[in-house]
C-alpha cells in the first residue's frame, strides 16, 4: 500500500459518497420523487475511485449510462448531481441532462453517457487533443463488459493504438450487460482484456472490488501512457448491487447471489478491514466520514428537494437555434 | 482574388485557419494518404486532395490520418470538449450511416444536455452528391435529414469563394457544423479571396433577381437553377434564384420576402421528396406566407429512389435545367 493516510481517509470518503448517494437515490426512486431511467453504481465503487483518484482536473473522462460513481470520484458536485437527477433548474446540467448525462467539462468529465459504446470514441478524441498539446495527460474510457462488445469500442482501440494516443480503456466487468450474462455475450468465454490486447495494446487485469488493487494497477498503467507508450487497457472484475435500471426486478441473478457479492465483494467493508487490520486508520476515522457522508447527502436530497424546477422557457436556451 | 477550383479553395482555408489557430487540427481518412506504404507520407494528400500538404506543414499531432474507422473519426467530437477545433473528413455523406450515433446522439447534444456547460466546435467535412457515376452508396445528399436534427448546423457551399468563406466561419463556430461539399463541383473554378473570407451563416445569397417566380435552392443545384432562370429570361420570364447557403440555421426571411415579391415558390432539391428539404420549405411558405402565394408550390426533386449507376439513369434521376424550367411553367400557367 503506497498512500498515506490523508489518501486513505479521501479515497474512503468517496468510495462512501458515491455509496449513500446511490442507496439514497435507490431509495427516492421508490417514492416516485426522482423520473426517468436510473442506473445505480453501488458495489463497483472500488473502480472509479481507483481511476480517479490517481487523476487531476487535466486528465479526461467518458463515463457510462451508470455514470453517477465516476462524476463523482472525477469531483463533481455531488449537490449539483442531486439536483440534476431531480431536475431542478440549478442541477449541474440546469435539467436538461438528467441521470444519463452528468458532465462537468471543467473537471475533465466529459459526460455521462445514454448510448452504449459510446464513449470510447470520445475518448479517444480527447486523447488526441491531449497529444496534440503535448501534455501528460491521459484520458479514460469507462466502458462496461456490454459496450466491449460495440464495434465503436473496437474502432476506438485500434485507432487509439495506431495514433499512439494517450486513452486508457477501463473495462469494468459487473457480469451483466443490461440483463445478459457476460459468459454468454462476451465471445472471448468473458475475457475483455484479451481483445484489448489483441489491439496491440499492454493490458492489466484486476479486483474491481479491491481499491487497493485498482490504485496499484492504475499506478502502473498511468507510468506507462503518461510515458508515451500508447494506449492501455484495464479489466477490472466487480459487482453491481443494483439492477441495470432501477425497477429491475434482476430475475436472471441467480439464488442468493445478490447476499453473496454484497456480504464478500463489499468494497468498502473490504477497505475498513484491510486498513484497520493493518492498523493504518481507526474504526472511529471510517466512523466519523461514514457520518459526515450521511449529512452532505440528507443536505442534498432536502436541497434538490426544495430546489426550484426548470422554467419551461428554458426549453429553448443552450441550443444555437430553435424553430 | 485568385481563380482556383473548389477543392484548391478548401485546401487553402484549412491552410489558413491552421496557420490562425492551433487548436484547429484536421482527422480523417487517407488525408494524408499513403501512411505505412513504400510510397510514404504524402504519396495521396487526400482523395479530394483537399488537405494536400497540411501533414509536411502542421505535422502528426495536428494531421491525423486515421484508419477506415467512421465512428472513431467523428469521436473527434471528444477533441472538442477538451478544447480543440477538430475538423474531420467524412470521404462520402453515404459513411454518415456507420458514425450516425456520434452525429446525433453526441456531438449535436452537448452544448443543450450538458446544460449549455461546453460548446462543441467540431467541422464534419462531408463530400456529397450524384453526378460522378458513383452509384446508390457513394451518391447521397443527406443534407436534409441533417438539417432534421437539433443542435447541428448545416452548410452547403455552391462555388469556390463560397466554399472559403463558409468553410472558414464553419472553423471558428462554437457548434458543430457538417459542411457538405458538392463534390461534383471539386474541379469547378471561380475567383476566391486569397485574404481572411467568412461568410456569416444564416444569410442567403440571391443569385439572380426576378419578379415572377422564386427558385429556392442550395449546393450544386444552384448552377442547375441560375441556368434555369437565364434559359427563362430569354423568354422573358425573371426569377428570384435563392442559394440557401445554410440549411440550419435557415435564412427563412429571405425566403419569405422573395416568396411575397413573385407569389411563386419553386423548391429544388437533391434529397428524396419525402421527409426533404423541399417539402420543408414548401411547409415552412404555406405555413407563414400563404396568402402571398399565387400557385402550388412545385417542388423539383430526384425520384424516390436509390441513386442509380448508369450516366443516363443518373441524369435522370438529378434535377435539371430543363426540369426546373418546366416547373416555373407550370406555377406561371396559374395568374
Amino acid at each position: 500500500m503506497q498512500l498515506g493516510r490523508e489518501q486513505m481517509l479521501r479515497a474512503y470518503r468517496q468510495m462512501k459518497i458515491i455509496r449513500e448517494f446511490e442507496e439514497r437515490s435507490h431509495a427516492e426512486i421508490q417514492t416516485g420523487e426522482i423520473a426517468g431511467f436510473t442506473h445505480l453504481y453501488s458495489g463497483q465503487e472500488a473502480v472509479a475511485v481507483g481511476v480517479c483518484e490517481n487523476l487531476t482536473d487535466a486528465d479526461y473522462i467518458v463515463s457510462t449510462h451508470r455514470g453517477h460513481g465516476h462524476c463523482i470520484a472525477k469531483g463533481c458536485d455531488v449537490k449539483g448531481m442531486m439536483k440534476e437527477i431531480y431536475g431542478r433548474a440549478d442541477g449541474l446540467c440546469k435539467g436538461k441532462g438528467g441521470s444519463m448525462h452528468i458532465a462537468d467539462v471543467g473537471k475533465g468529465m466529459l459526460g455521462a453517457n445514454g448510448i452504449v459504446g459510446a464513449g470510447a470514441p470520445l475518448a479517444v478524441g480527447a486523447a488526441i487533443a491531449a497529444r496534440a498539446n503535448g501534455s501528460d495527460a491521459v484520458s479514460i474510457a469507462f466502458s462496461g463488459d456490454g459496450a466491449c462488445n460495440q464495434g465503436t469500442t473496437f474502432e476506438a482501440m485500434n485507432m487509439a493504438v495506431v495514433l499512439k494516443a494517450p486513452a486508457i480503456f477501463v473495462f469494468e466487468n459487473n457480469h451483466y450487460s443490461e440483463h445478459t450474462g457476460v459468459d454468454y455475450a462476451v465471445g472471448t468465454t468473458g475475457d475483455i482484456a484479451s481483445r484489448a490486447e489483441a489491439f496491440g495494446m499492454k493490458v492489466w487485469r484486476g479486483n474491481g472490488c479491491d481499491y487497493f488493487a485498482v490504485d496499484t494497477v492504475m499506478r502502473e498503467v498511468l507510468e506507462h501512457v503518461r510515458a508515451g507508450n500508447g494506449p492501455a487497457a484495464v479489466e477490472l472484475d466487480t459487482e453491481r448491487y443494483f439492477g441495470h435500471f432501477e425497477g429491475d426486478p434482476q430475475r436472471y441473478r441467480g439464488p442468493g447471489e445478490l447476499d453473496r457479492i454484497r456480504a464478500e465483494r463489499d468494497c468498502l467493508a473490504a477497505f475498513r478491514a484491510k486498513v484497520t487490520e493493518a492498523k493504518l486508520l481507526e474504526h472511529a476515522d471510517i466512523d466519523a466520514i461514514d457520518a459526515e457522508v450521511m449529512g452532505l447527502i440528507d443536505e442534498a436530497v432536502a436541497e434538490a428537494r426544495a430546489a426550484d424546477r426548470p422554467d419551461p422557457a428554458n426549453v429553448l436556451t443552450d441550443v444555437y437555434i430553435s424553430y | 482574388m485568385a481563380i482556383m477550383q473548389l477543392r484548391e479553395a478548401i485546401n487553402l482555408t484549412l491552410h489558413q485557419e491552421m496557420e490562425r489557430d492551433p487548436n484547429v487540427i484536421v482527422l480523417g481518412e487517407d488525408i494524408v494518404g499513403g501512411m505505412g506504404t513504400a510510397g510514404g507520407p504524402e504519396a495521396i494528400g487526400g482523395i479530394w486532395k483537399t488537405t494536400a500538404g497540411l501533414y509536411a506543414k502542421f505535422g502528426d499531432r495536428r494531421v491525423i490520418d486515421t484508419p477506415i474507422s467512421e465512428s472513431a473519426i467523428i469521436g473527434a467530437a471528444g477533441a472538442a470538449l477538451a478544447g480543440k477545433r477538430p475538423v474531420a473528413e467524412l470521404m462520402f455523406a453515404d459513411f454518415i450511416g456507420v458514425c450516425l450515433d456520434q452525429i446525433w446522439n453526441q456531438m449535436a447534444k452537448f452544448r443543450y444536455m450538458f446544460g449549455g456547460m461546453s460548446r462543441c466546435p467540431a467541422v464534419i467535412r462531408i463530400a456529397y452528391g450524384a453526378g460522378r457515376n458513383a452509384g446508390p452508396q457513394h451518391s447521397q445528399a443527406a443534407y436534409a435529414m441533417m438539417t432534421a436534427i437539433p443542435g447541428l448546423k448545416v452548410v452547403i457551399p455552391s462555388s469556390p469563394a463560397e466554399a472559403k468563406g463558409l468553410l472558414t466561419t464553419a472553423i471558428r463556430d462554437d457548434d458543430p457544423v457538417l459542411f457538405f461539399e458538392p463534390k461534383a463541383l471539386y474541379a469547378a473554378r471561380g475567383e476566391v479571396p486569397d485574404d481572411e473570407y467568412l461568410i456569416p451563416f444564416g444569410h442567403a445569397r440571391m443569385v439572380r433577381e426576378g419578379r415572377d417566380a422564386t427558385i429556392v435552392t442550395c449546393g450544386q443545384l444552384v448552377d442547375v437553377a441560375a441556368g434555369a432562370a437565364d434559359a427563362l429570361a430569354q423568354q422573358g420570364v425573371a426569377c428570384d434564384v435563392i442559394d440557401l447557403r445554410t440549411t440550419s440555421p435557415l435564412d427563412e426571411e429571405a425566403i419569405l420576402d422573395s416568396v411575397e415579391q413573385t407569389g411563386r415558390l419553386i423548391v429544388v432539391d437533391e434529397n428524396p421528396p419525402r421527409c426533404g428539404l423541399a417539402a420543408d420549405i414548401a411547409g415552412l411558405v404555406a405555413d407563414k406566407a400563404f396568402a402571398s402565394l399565387r400557385a402550388p408550390i412545385v417542388q423539383v426533386t430526384p425520384p424516390h429512389t436509390p441513386v442509380p449507376f448508369a450516366p443516363e439513369l443518373e441524369q435522370a434521376y438529378l434535377p435539371s435545367a430543363a426540369r426546373v424550367e418546366t416547373a416555373v411553367m407550370r406555377a406561371l400557367e396559374y395568374r
